[in-house]
């Protein structure tokens, strides 16, 4: 099976998040960045079903020069190559955008799956891969907990709402968008770090695949939410906090 | 192109009530706008849906009603949506931000050009046409998207950012529509939905929740919360990615695709306060928060908040819980 799997890079959790001068988006110069966890689940997906099924994982970003870093990883983990798009204004591409440019890139591999992450954690519009799937004229399914093999296609599992499931059949070629936990992680081993260095990152740029940024959507501005519950904040130590807290439990809500 | 166009959404003739509050979002942005708003519904004899929504303030219900919508499958909504939209042409298709929405919105609005501005949380009129709001960061911060191009605009609702309680009554003409669709272009093949076992774990009766989230950094420091959750007589709850991580049970999982709980009391430890999380909680009574960072989301929910680390506000939390059960 060759497997192509969408990565994105974005800022490592819990950063301290600011917006930049233009008010588009934040300052990106003092953050850390690291794999978008939903993809970091779709690449462990790949990997594990070249393991059952033989073939190829061939890891694709579109980021900046920084996410060579995170295909780096992936190649650490298992993935055999990779295909970097470089872009330092990512912005300035919308997601439709965005999905051309990767779905070109794929076209020419005439892979059997695609896998990405089913949103990442900076825009989280959730739709890179339905939209991929559009343009490459496959069909998808979102959400994906589970996917084997089944005739001379696959079966998946969807998450639906409220613990329900539901499991679709669908031909290959596909493009599956896979949400956190449907695997355990796996780290690089020293050998793997050791055998990246040597494995091929195709460098290509969106002028190359022929796509330009005409976004169809803007960010027009970018700011900090407002507040509109007044959340009582209990100051103090941790234990003065905890005091108080207990205080309130006990007398306004009543439940100790 | 004109006119506010709200796709509802059912399985198996029930709607699913974030519609309702899309509805209403719809008749707002068409009233501020100067348009009208209609709604449409899919499926396989759903006139008695259709008939439930000709008595709200709309222009027009359309009923695409077909065999092959029966079951949900991207390809045939996708395929049937786009036949309507094309008739209809609204300026403007609004969606509840589901499960289902994520599966085939983005596909449909690729076939006009467009991309679906997903899970707004508002909008503004801005020169006769809308800006929408939606969070960036799960909810750390803000962005106001602006749609461009020649439209039609796509655009999904999140839950709770509109009530449905302010949906207006009306009357609205029903129109039946019925899309060519053929078996051959439906790829997929859905199976029944199904519940992975029966849940041992109650979590809707309980009267206090103790829900630890990655704050906890790991499975380790469980116990900690724990024994917050025994002094409190509290069941323990849980963020997603601590079930994930199988630190504990999938049926301790709380938000939108675990259970939906709404205690006298919830304390969320560790928890940022993602949508998917604050569906699942946001009904309790109480809502305590104690999480390092000011500016995490779950304060946006909270009636009481601890700023802090959660390594010491919770051992000195059980220390006074104990004390003053005595
Ligand atoms: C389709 C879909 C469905 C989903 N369904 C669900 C669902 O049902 N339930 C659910 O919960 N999530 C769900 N999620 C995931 C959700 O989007 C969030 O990723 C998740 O809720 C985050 O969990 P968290 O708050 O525990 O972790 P994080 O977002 O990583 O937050 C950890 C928090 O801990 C704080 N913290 C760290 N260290 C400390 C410390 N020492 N002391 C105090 N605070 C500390 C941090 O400041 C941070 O705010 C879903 C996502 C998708 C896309």
């Amino acid at each position: 099976m060759k497997i192509i799997v969408s990565i994105k890079q974005v800022p490592v959790r819990d950063s301290q998040l600011r917006i930049d001068a233009s008010g588009h988006w934040i300052q990106e110069n003092d953050l850390s960045f690291e794999i978008n966890e939903p993809d970091a689940y779709a690449l462990e997906e790949g990997l594990q079903l070249k393991e059952k099924h033989g073939g190829e994982v061939i890891a694709l970003c579109l980021g900046p020069a920084r996410a060579s870093q995170t295909i780096r990883e992936a190649l650490a983990k298992g993935a055999d190559r990779a295909i970097h798009i470089e872009e330092e204004n990512l912005t300035s591409f919308d997601t439709l955008g965005i999905a051309k440019l990767l779905a070109k890139a794929a076209e020419s591999e005439k892979p059997d799956l695609i896998l990405t992450g089913l949103q990442s954690d900076d825009l989280g519009s959730g739709q890179t891969g339905v939209v991929m799937a559009e343009i490459l004229g496959l069909p998808s399914a979102t959400i994906i907990m589970a996917v084997e093999t089944a005739g001379s296609g696959i079966r998946v599992k969807r998450e639906l709402e409220d613990g329900w499931f539901q499991n679709v059949e669908m031909p290959l070629p596909a493009v599956l968008t896979i949400q956190s936990g449907i695997n355990k992680l796996r780290y690089a081993t020293l050998m793997g770090i050791k055998k990246a260095k040597t494995k091929e990152i195709k460098r290509l740029r969106p002028a190359e695949l022929g796509v330009t940024a005409a976004p169809a959507a803007i960010i027009e501005r970018v700011y900090l939410p407002q507040r509109t519950k007044q959340t009582q904040i209990l100051e103090g130590s941790a234990k003065e906090a905890a005091a108080k807290l207990v205080e309130k439990l006990k007398f306004e809500v009543r439940v100790i | 192109m004109s006119g506010v166009l709200v796709i509802m959404e059912q399985r198996g003739g029930a709607w699913n009530r974030m519609s309702w509050e899309t509805l209403a979002a719809g008749q707002q942005l068409a009233a501020q706008t100067g348009q009208t708003a209609s709604t449409a519904v899919a499926g396989q004899g759903i006139g008695a849906l259709a008939g439930e929504l000709a008595r709200k303030k709309l222009e027009r219900v359309y009923a695409v009603d077909h065999a092959l919508l029966g079951a949900y499958t991207a390809d045939g909504y996708t395929a049937a949506l786009e036949q309507l939209i094309r008739k209809a042409s609204p300026s403007l298709v609004l969606f509840p931000h589901t499960y289902q929405v994520r599966d085939f919105a983005p596909k449909l609005a690729t076939r006009f050009g467009q991309v679906l501005i997903s899970d707004t949380i508002g909008f503004r009129v801005d020169g006769g046409a809308p800006v929408f709001a939606r969070q960036l960061f799960q909810g750390k911060l803000n962005a106001d998207v602006k749609p461009g191009g020649a439209g039609p605009y796509f655009a999904s609702v999140q839950a709770g950012a509109f009530r449905a309680d302010q949906l207006q009554d009306g009357s609205a003409q029903v129109e039946n529509f019925t899309p060519d669709l053929s078996a051959d272009e439906i790829r997929a093949k859905p199976l029944d939905p199904f519940r992975e076992s029966a849940r041992a774990v109650d979590l809707t009766a309980a009267e206090i929740i103790v829900s630890v989230g990655r704050g906890i950094k790991e499975k380790d420091n469980i116990p900690i919360v724990e024994e917050l959750a025994k002094a409190l007589g509290a069941e323990l709850a849980a963020s997603r990615p601590i079930c994930d991580s199988g630190w504990l049970p999938m049926e301790r999982q709380v938000g939108s695709s675990g259970q939906t709980v709404s205690p006298k009391v919830y304390l969320a430890v560790g928890i940022s306060g993602a949508i998917q999380h604050l569906v699942g909680m946001k009904g309790a009574k109480t809502i305590v928060a104690i999480n390092k960072d000011s500016n995490a989301p779950i304060f946006e929910v909270a009636d009481y908040g601890i700023v802090g680390d959660l390594f010491e506000v919770v051992p000195a939390l059980v220390e006074e819980v104990k004390k003053a059960k005595g």
